[in-house]
């Protein structure tokens, strides 16, 4: 009986906050829905937001958002997968030679904070107007978080775990594949979300810089055609699929690392 | 105090170990001159105080530390580097967090190339051996300290070493777990009639288990004294209550005394001198 009141508060407080927050994000809305139908906003300048919900239907029957969204995904795991191979890579040759990182982790660090969307030009003289010029984008501005946390990740392994495998005559090749690669996965999976946040927020806005694409795209040709509600839907819509990308790319770091 | 060890019958023999190291003082000797053998089965603990030396020697036995002088010989051959006869323990947790505890006992097993389902039947003999059966998929993580560091224990073990060498192994347990976990290494040893080398400072531990204690002097470590524990075998923990048990406690004690009134004098010494320079 006791066991079962605790777990009926359990579960009605891990239902409480999203249920806060949802609330809170339904009382803003009304908010600024009055604001504007009183006239305190101008709805020129934005929309109400029972405007903006219904259009979301339009993005899907008329403005094919679905194909658009595949596409900005398929450039992001395209900029990922690039991302996760060179940007480790990069990380562990700079973690062995000393000299190499104490001569480029300033750079790195640099370039992470850098705004790298401004070189989208460069990229349009060396590759055009297509999606190569958006992935380059992407990846760009994802590798200097992915670099220095392999780096970091690579560096705090714990020594004691270094010495069992030095214990157990360990390679050096073993010594990286079975000790300090897995020791260093949750760091290095850390710096591989920061990064696909940061090539995801880029491709959506070289896409909307270049007018090519998917999502940004989209969002540009309704800002044109000055379709505010449809806009601020295709924002909302972009700013949906970043939560979904963060909690599956949470879900995943998980499944890598079941138990801490 | 001690019978001598001919080298034909000892498995380990220790010759004239010296170790220096350079700091920012100048140069320490923190081992000097150490000698002693280990016969085949016997449980010898090194026990002295804080700064003595115990881990630099017991880096210098697993051949984890390259720059010393004297030799260390194994099974009749002299060893550089790690060895495949001596299996470690460490004084930290040093599971591995990523694995569970079934991959973490079998990893000596899969360096060795052996087939999956047959590494993972040795790995639960292991796994049982130090009375984990039962947690075999469970992670680090799910595990307490003591439990931790059987898993550390049957990971040694599983790649059968002639000797086992042990680093305070039980340092940063509760002294109840510590008396449970010294009475499942003494269990383990006397069934697999293992040769091990406990590093230790606690001197119940050391006569506990041991058949030999070797202590040794503050900085720089030289070896003391060689004690032979005469105590029946097999031995629990119960034995902690007898009178020769207290009588060899009071012993060591003595002679650890001196050496860890010198070690607190040093620390305090050098606590004013930092303090001072400050």
């Amino acid at each position: 009986m006791t066991m079962e009141v605790s777990r009926k508060t359990a579960s009605r407080r891990d239902y409480a906050a999203p249920l806060v927050g949802l609330g809170t994000l339904i009382a803003f809305l009304a908010i600024v829905e009055t604001l504007i139908r009183v006239g305190l906003l101008n709805r020129f300048i934005i929309p109400p937001p029972s405007e903006i919900i219904g259009s979301f239907g339009r993005l899907f029957l008329e403005e094919n958002i679905v194909h658009r969204f595949f596409f900005t995904a398929g450039e992001c795991l395209v900029a990922g997968v690039m991302v996760a191979v060179s940007g480790i890579a990069i990380g562990v040759v700079m973690q062995r030679f000393s000299l190499l990182q104490r001569a480029c982790e300033t750079w790195v660090a640099a370039f992470a904070s850098a705004p790298l969307v401004l070189t989208y030009p460069l990229f349009m003289v060396i590759f055009g107007r297509n999606a190569w010029t958006i992935i380059m984008m992407g990846f760009l501005s994802a590798l200097p978080p992915v670099i220095l946390k392999t780096i970091e990740g690579i560096s705090g392994t714990r020594k004691v775990l270094i010495n069992v495998g030095r214990s157990f005559k360990l390679t050096a090749t073993q010594q990286f594949w079975k000790i300090l690669f897995p020791a260093a996965l949750p760091t290095i999976f850390v710096g591989i979300r920061l990064g696909l946040i940061f090539a995801l927020i880029n491709i959506v806005g070289t896409e909307f810089l270049i007018n090519f694409g998917g999502l940004g795209q989209l969002i540009n040709d309704l800002a044109e055609r000055y379709d505010l509600a449809g806009t601020y839907a295709a924002i909302c819509f972009v700013i949906l699929v970043s939560v979904l990308f963060f909690m599956t790319l949470e879900k995943a770091e998980r499944w890598l690392r079941p138990v801490d | 105090m001690t019978q001598a060890v001919a080298p034909a019958d000892a498995i380990l023999v220790a010759d004239d170990i010296i170790v220096r190291f350079d700091t920012a003082e100048g140069p320490i000797t923190a081992v000097d001159n150490i000698s002693f053998k280990v016969r085949p089965g016997e449980f010898l603990s090194i026990i002295g105080p804080s700064g003595c030396g115990k881990s630099t020697l017991f880096n210098v036995l697993g051949g984890l530390l390259e720059n010393y002088q004297g030799t260390v010989n194994v099974a009749g051959e002299t060893i550089a580097g790690p060895h495949k006869s001596i299996g470690m323990v460490f004084q930290e947790e040093s599971t591995f967090p990523w694995r569970t505890v079934t991959d973490n006992v079998a990893f000596p097993l899969e360096l060795v190339g052996m087939p999956k389902s047959k590494r993972i039947d040795r790995a639960r003999h292991f796994i049982k051996l130090v009375g984990l059966d039962g947690f075999d998929n469970r992670y680090p993580g799910e595990l307490s300290g003591g439990m931790r560091q059987r898993v550390s224990l049957a990971r040694t073990l599983a790649s059968e070493p002639k000797i086992l060498l042990m680093d305070e192994p039980f340092a940063a347990l509760d002294e109840q777990t510590r008396l449970l976990l010294g009475d499942k290494v003494l269990q383990i040893q006397q069934e697999l009639k293992q040769t091990t080398l406990l590093i230790t400072h606690n001197i119940t531990e050391a006569v506990q288990m041991s058949d030999r204690i070797l202590v040794m002097t503050y900085r720089p470590g030289k070896v003391k004294r060689i004690f032979d524990i005469d105590l029946p075998r097999p031995r629990t923990s119960e034995i902690v209550g007898s009178e020769t048990f207290g009588r060899y406690v009071a012993q060591i004690w003595n002679d650890l005394r001196e050496e860890a009134n010198r070690g607190m004098l040093d620390e305090e010494k050098y606590a004013l001198e930092h303090e001072r320079a400050l």
